[in-house]
């Protein structure tokens, strides 16, 4: 469903992708790690259209479509998803007026009928029941004073209402303690299907043992350096990057 | 009546080059002078002592120049060059809704604005009646029983002299600006309201209903009394574009809250800002005061203020009564060419006063916007609090917010808090909202509507929902 071809991306003069192959199937989950600096978010930004990064080489279908193509909010459309490493605060934007414009936004871009706001209720009390969560989030304004662990669960919950074909989770276990990671893995977890695949993006290997992927990428340096199944996380979390000789010169 | 027939004599005597009457547009000859004050008095059939009035305020305001001192910029205006006085059934509007701007009509179109009344607010000369007619009549029927006055000033000023000569003029004096001076001498239509003692007033009293609310000409007057224990809701202005012939408008509005009475006045004001170049706007100079007179009264002033090619507004509250409340709440937009310089004063009089400030300003676009406000705390206003929340909202790089807050305190119980943020609608906001399959244009009408929500909360539900809808078409295109 995602196939990704010799992606260069720059940010300013610097290229940070040289060259990255990637081919993700329907319902895989796919742990993307590394060390820092090696191109992980800047992967995860140039596939949800961020502005600010300029793509000089290689291509990215998405469901047969040229996703580099597309704008920001029509990848939303086609069923893409990012969770972000520092979700934005939206002051006074009510979260479940936000939430419900955006899945209606996609309903309508895909030829649905929109919700009202009582299916939509409906809709957000089966989601709520299914991450375990309560409904104190929905009350306030996006994300605005939101605690770390509150603001990634907003993110795990958002993509189970707008059940994105393909999800990138761009480092979300970041600043979270114990039981918020554990939180949030069980949310990701629940919404595990064999139409969902899943882009875990995370620098340790601690999130793997809530999550488990079917594959693992060492990103380096710009390039895949080594791809394997779940052992291969276990064997970084042992050995460090340095093993693959991916520690950047730092 | 003998008083008046001799003025009608003096006026008599200055036709020739005060006003014309033979044609049938019914407008006076363009300029500004004693004669042409006794003229409209005369034609409005005026009691002495409100020509009076006005010939006092002439007077004065001839004494007086321009004020220079607000943040906005443009031609002078010549007071010779403008008429003042203009029958209500005008034909030198446009005929057909072919010769409105395209940019006006397309945002009747986007507002669902039917087009009877398109054409009336654009000032087309219409046969259909509206609803608004009998809607009106069961209205006052309505009002009446509860024995609430709300009716055109000049009525008033035939049905209820003793009221007007009691009130007008009371809390703005012809004295106190330019604006003042020019809109006493001149004034040419407006609202009177006046809710009897303990009278909860039973509906939002808007212009809208209002017969004759029309065509209330470029220096409207509004006076609303309210007596002790009465609570009265005013909605003023329309979502709606109102185009007009007027350039420069100049109105006042004077509130009164005795003991323990509550007057909300809120506005939406959407005037024709000009074209893309910033031509033919119309200038606001707007002198808005309410006098919390009684102990326990409270003044609330709501507005939303995105029309307008240059706005000069200030509502402000006189806290007179002891533990009496002012509030003023604000959204103001400018865009394209706009310029706005608006704010509030807060005057702490009476102890215990309590006042708040929560003002929104987006500017877009060329748009320059000034915050300008005065919290004044007197000597004798012992235990005083204000609190002030100002921020601006800018979307473009070449738009312009500014604030001037002035803060004077003689009481040292006084509690003073003052907040003020000035923010971008930043990358990240759009980029979060795009990537959840928003627009750009239905992202930053979102941020915007979020960031302004504080005021919306305080308005009538109804106008709430339009202000909002308002905002979004004010800003699209907003954001490249």
């Amino acid at each position: 469903m995602l196939s990704i071809k010799g992606l260069k991306a720059n940010v300013g003069d610097k290229e940070i992708l040289k060259g990255l192959d990637l081919e993700i199937g329907r319902g895989e989950v796919h742990a993307i790690m590394g060390p820092n600096g090696s191109g992980k978010s800047t992967l995860a930004h140039v596939l949800s259209g961020r502005e600010g990064y300029t793509v000089t080489g290689g291509s990215v279908t998405f469901e047969g479509q040229d996703l580099l193509d597309l704008e920001p909010e029509a990848r939303a459309h086609l069923g893409l998803f990012l969770a972000f490493q520092y979700p934005v605060e939206l002051p006074g934007v009510n979260n479940t007026y936000f939430l419900k414009a955006a899945l209606n936004a996609i309903r309508k871009a895909r030829g649905e009928p929109e919700l009202d706001a009582v299916s939509f209720l409906r809709l957000m009390k089966e989601k709520l029941k299914v991450l375990h969560l309560d409904d104190s989030l929905l009350k306030r304004p996006v994300n605005f004073g939101f605690s770390g662990g509150e603001k990634k669960r907003n993110e795990i919950f958002q993509m189970a209402i707008l059940e994105p074909k393909l999800a990138i989770l761009d480092e979300t276990d970041s600043g979270l303690d114990i039981d918020a990671l554990r939180i949030v893995a069980d949310g990701v977890n629940a919404l595990r299907s064999p139409e969902r695949s899943v882009i875990l993006v995370t620098h340790y290997q601690r999130l793997l043992d809530y999550i488990q992927p079917d594959y693992v990428h060492v990103l380096a340096k710009g390039q895949i350096i080594r791809s394997g199944g779940k052992e291969l996380a276990l064997e970084l979390e042992d050995k460090g990057y340095g093993w693959l000789g991916a520690e950047e010169a730092a | 009546m003998s008083a008046s027939t001799a003025v009608e004599a003096i006026v008599e005597s200055e036709y020739e080059h005060g006003f014309i009457t033979e044609i049938e547009s019914d407008t006076f000859l363009p300029g500004l002078d004693e004669g042409v004050v006794r003229a409209i008095s005369a034609r409005k059939g005026e009691p002495e002592f409100l020509l009076e009035y006005r010939l006092k305020a002439f007077r004065h305001w001839q004494t007086l120049a321009t004020p220079k001192w607000a943040h906005v910029y443009y031609p002078e205006i010549d007071y010779q060059a403008i008429s003042y006085f203009s029958a209500p059934k005008s034909t030198d509007g446009p005929k057909s809704l072919d010769e409105i701007d395209p940019a006006l009509r397309e945002t009747y179109n986007k507002l669902g604005i039917p087009i009877e009344e398109q054409m009336a607010l654009s000032g087309i000369a219409v046969d259909a009646v509206f609803d608004s007619v009998s809607v009106a009549t069961t209205f006052r029927t309505k009002l009446a029983e509860a024995g609430v006055i709300f009716c055109a000033i000049s009525e008033a000023v035939h049905d209820y002299p003793d009221l007007i000569k009691q009130h007008l003029g009371s809390v703005v004096p012809h004295t106190d600006n330019f604006y003042a001076a020019l809109n006493a001498a001149v004034f040419s239509d407006g609202t009177f309201v006046y809710v009897p003692k303990g009278v909860r007033c039973p509906m939002e009293l808007s212009t809208y209903f209002r017969i004759n609310a029309r065509n209330t000409g470029q220096f409207e007057r509004t006076l609303i009394v309210a007596e002790a224990g009465s609570h009265v809701s005013y909605l003023e202005g329309c979502t709606a574009p109102m185009r007009d012939e007027n350039q420069l408008h100049a109105a006042v509005v004077e509130l009164i809250a005795m003991d323990d009475a509550e007057i909300k006045y809120s506005t939406v004001q959407n005037w024709y800002p000009g074209d893309a170049q910033g031509r033919g706007g119309i200038y606001n100079f707007v002198t808005k005061r309410g006098d919390c007179r009684g102990a326990r009264s409270k003044i609330s002033w709501t507005q939303v203020e995105t029309g307008s090619a240059i706005t000069w507004k200030y509502p402000s509250c006189l806290l007179r009564g002891d533990d009496s409340v002012g509030e003023f709440y604000s959204v103001a937009v400018t865009k394209g060419r706009q310029q706005a310089d608006t704010g509030t004063k807060m005057i702490h009089l009476g102890r215990n006063t309590r006042s708040t400030i929560v003002s929104k300003g987006i500017s877009a676009g060329e748009g320059q916007q000034t915050y300008r406000g005065l919290v004044r705390i007197a000597a004798k206003a012992q235990g005083a609090r204000n609190h002030t929340q100002c921020d601006s909202l800018l979307i473009g790089d070449r738009c312009g917010a500014h604030t001037f807050p002035y803060i004077e305190v003689k009481n040292p119980s006084a509690q003073m808090e003052h907040e003020a943020t000035t923010s971008k609608i930043s990358d990240d906001q759009l980029f979060y909202c795009r990537s959840r399959g928003l627009t750009t244009e239905d992202s930053v009408s979102m941020i915007v509507n979020g960031f302004c929500k504080q005021v919306f909360n305080q308005l009538p539900m109804e106008f709430a929902v339009e202000a909002q809808k308002l905002l979004s078409i004010s800003l699209e295109g907003a954001v490249g």
